[in-house]
């Protein structure tokens, strides 16, 4: 029993390292969220036209994440006219508090699209480990950067990325 | 055992069709993952009592998982190894081992979506059903079978799930736990009816049914010298209903849910059927959020093992209805569910002063108002000379709408957040809480109620655009339990690479001097992109670590811990 495992493990990083070389594009899975109305939302709907795309995982309880959120919301509009990204932040609180998410957002005064994440099954589909977890998606879906966590001034790091992918360059993931 | 085989199996076809055919549609896969780990160097500690003979030689405490999914197209896969060797203070001590808990095949075309395997899932707000992980709290409910999802028409969701839930590390055998199996099926009416479709209205409603099915034990009471032999139910059905309707900037979500009887070691083997309602309305526009939310709970454990009481095996989830807060000395008394039976309400304000009011001032400002009751819920004998409660019996009668005379807990908080110059900014918080130690932590009359006044001063300063400092000072005043509690920290980051931080809890009004303890930490860090290195020395006083509805009593410690998270 053990063997197989093993076994099957072996095969598994093996079919992920071939897999990683050829050009197939890390792309957005399928997952089933709500808006904050209760609205199903599945994930292959989030685009752009063609623009950069943020998707942010928070939740009320994290305070790195309020914080990121709350700083970019300061400068969101400029972001926008610039780059015509559009960042998707989604929440993954539970039911203690995923009726609050909604009503905070607006209360904060933020204009980017809420999506509820109850579950965590889109957290876990993109191996999200911690939050804030920020991924930055090109014109055509592809995930071409991601990054965790927050301290005041990583918006810069975020917005030269959006910048470049806007521009169509590929970010530089070395630093 | 026979699951496992099949998986792999599976995924070994997946695999060879990769390898073989080239131009095989299941060519093009990817894997990625993630991977974590905590390791804790446990030292000797007089002040905390920690010695060699109190730590019986586990020096070095290690829990650590590595995440791998496979996607191919309409195919996933993945599993976790996961290993706590040994596990860290405050897990339980059958978390011990090492091994794949965790491992699925998932296909998804079209309208339909089968996985086999394990699994999360939840059902509406998770009243009867909600398998989740929380990995912090080496919480992990997962079921283990199959689940199929269906989407037949526009708007419509049907969910089917059987399976056995994760048991630390116990496999699957006759009679160790039950069997859950579960309907859901959820309907937005705008999306069925053209009528409704351009409707600023929304509506949506669910319904679901859980039933568990375990092999019956045998259990016995002695009463006045006979002795009584339990009639246990095999299988415990549970039903609940919800509905959500939003109109422009108001939301209202309602969930009600019925369990049959489930006589269980949580609730003393009462007859009694569980029931619980919860309620949420809101309204917001931009600037301007408030929320209002109320909750019955009546005897809702439900567990795949009706002899078990631990943090293990829930089947279902029922939320606490009050605040999770950002600041260590806020959650020094953290809320728990209890699920025999409570009465919760909630209410939230969240309001932003526009930038260059009066009030607001350049930069705006945001003031948050938050108020939590939790009392318990109204209970009758059932006949005369029979205790509320009694095993065997159907425990009590209640009024539903009568709240018990208990209270547990009661809070209020106020939070503003408020940026004062280009370069600072800060947010303060006042917090006034009851909190009754012996009915959420389970004493028998030891501490009584504590009454807390809770004050922080948040404050950050940007040296430059990427230096920043930030000063956090609280304290916790009370007359009760461990008396007062002072603490500051005082953190320098340098976006978004590094950060490194001091701080020191100290109680300094412990009515023992001899535990008037500082608790002073330093922490360093080092991020790129998605990995995170973290380092601290110092010593950590002991406190209730909780998520959603599970809390986890963690002692005081003192040593080296080094965090690995990285993900790909």
């Amino acid at each position: 029993m053990k063997r197989i495992v093993t076994f099957a493990f072996s095969l598994f990083i093996l079919a992920g390292l071939q897999a990683q070389e050829s050009d197939v594009q890390h792309r957005l899975p399928s997952i089933d969220l709500t808006t904050i109305y209760g609205e199903p939302f599945n994930t292959s709907a989030i685009e752009n036209n063609g623009n950069p795309v943020i998707i942010s995982f928070w939740a009320l309880w994290c305070k790195p994440c309020i914080k990121e959120l709350n700083t970019i919301a300061e400068v969101y509009d400029d972001w926008v006219e610039e780059t015509g990204v559009t960042l998707y932040a989604v929440s993954v609180d539970d039911s203690r508090s995923s009726a609050k998410v909604g009503p905070t957002a607006n209360g904060n005064g933020w204009e980017f699209e809420i999506l509820l994440d109850k579950n965590q099954e889109f957290k876990k589909a993109m191996n999200v480990n911690m939050i804030p977890h920020t991924f930055l998606l090109d014109g055509k879906g592809n995930i071409v950067w991601q990054h965790t966590s927050f301290s005041e001034g990583s918006e810069l790091e975020l917005i030269e990325k959006v910048r470049k992918v806007a521009r169509g360059e590929k970010p530089d993931n070395t630093h | 055992m026979s699951t496992r085989i099949i998986i792999i199996t599976a995924l070994l076809f997946l695999f060879n069709s990769n390898f073989l055919l080239a131009q095989n549609p299941l060519s093009g896969g990817q894997i990625h993952g993630s991977f974590q780990t905590d390791m804790q160097y446990y030292a000797n500690d007089n002040i905390l009592g920690l010695s060699d003979s109190s730590l019986s030689g586990k020096r070095l405490g290690m829990n650590g998982f590595l995440d791998l999914l496979y996607t191919n197209h309409d195919f996933t896969a993945g599993l976790r190894y996961e290993a706590y060797l040994l596990p860290m203070l405050g897990f339980e001590p059958q978390h011990e081992g090492q091994g794949i808990p965790y491992y699925f095949v998932k296909y998804q075309k079209d309208w339909i979506e089968v996985t086999a395997g394990n699994f999360y899932e939840q059902f509406g707000n998770g009243l009867i059903l909600r398998t989740y992980q929380e990995w912090n709290l080496g919480y992990d409910n997962s079921l283990n079978g199959l689940r199929v999802k269906l989407n037949p028409a526009p708007g419509v969701t049907i969910k089917g799930v059987v399976g056995s839930q994760r048991y630390y590390w116990e496999k699957f055998s006759d009679g160790n736990r039950g069997i859950v199996r579960g309907a859901d099926g959820e309907f937005y009416l705008n999306d069925i009816f053209p009528l409704l479709k351009e409707k600023q209205t929304q509506i949506i409603l669910g319904g679901s049914m859980v039933s568990k099915y375990e092999k019956l034990t045998t259990k016995t009471t002695l009463i006045n010298d006979s002795i009584f032999q339990y009639k246990l139910p095999r299988n415990v059905a549970a039903f609940a209903g919800r509905l959500n309707i939003s109109h422009r900037g108001i939301n209202f979500l309602t969930e009600y849910a019925y369990k049959m009887n489930n006589p269980s070691q949580y609730n003393n083997f009462i007859y009694r059927p569980g029931q619980a309602l919860f309620s949420t309305l809101s309204y917001s526009q931009k600037g301007l959020g408030i929320i209002l939310a109320a909750k019955r709970i009546d005897n809702m454990s439900f567990k795949s093992k009706m002899t078990e009481d631990a943090n293990v095996l829930d089947i279902n989830f029922i939320p606490p209805l009050t605040k999770a807060h950002h600041y260590s000395l806020a959650n020094m008394y953290p809320y728990a569910t209890q699920l025999n039976g409570e009465y919760a309400f909630e209410g939230d304000v969240v309001y932003t002063l526009p930038k260059k009011s009066a009030l607001g001032g350049k930069y705006g400002m945001n003031i948050a108002l938050n108020s939590a009751f939790v009392f318990d819920i109204d209970k009758q004998p059932v006949a005369e000379g029979i205790a509320i409660g009694q095993s065997g019996t159907y425990g009590y009668t209640s009024d539903f709408l009568a709240p018990g005379g208990t209270l547990f807990f009661r809070e209020f908080s106020m939070k503003i957040s408020k940026k004062f110059t280009k370069d600072l900014k800060g947010v303060f918080i006042y917090l006034n809480q009851v909190y009754d130690k012996d009915i959420i932590e389970g004493h028998h009359n030891e501490y009584g109620k504590i009454y807390s006044h809770i004050g922080v001063a948040d404050i950050t300063y940007k040296l430059s655009s990427l230096h920043s400092l930030r000063l956090e000072a609280q304290t916790l005043l009370t007359r009760q339990d461990k008396g007062n509690w002072a603490s500051m920290g005082l953190e320098y980051t340098i976006a978004p690479k590094y950060f490194i931080s001091v701080a020191d809890e100290y109680n300094y009004g412990n009515t023992d001097p001899g535990s008037r303890t500082h608790y002073f930490n330093v922490a360093a860090g080092y991020l790129l992109n998605t990995t995170r290195i973290a380092v601290a020395y110092g010593r950590q006083r002991e406190g209730i670590v909780c998520v959603g509805g599970v809390c986890r009593q963690v002692p005081a410690s003192s040593g080296l811990s080094i965090a690995i998270t990285s993900s790909f």
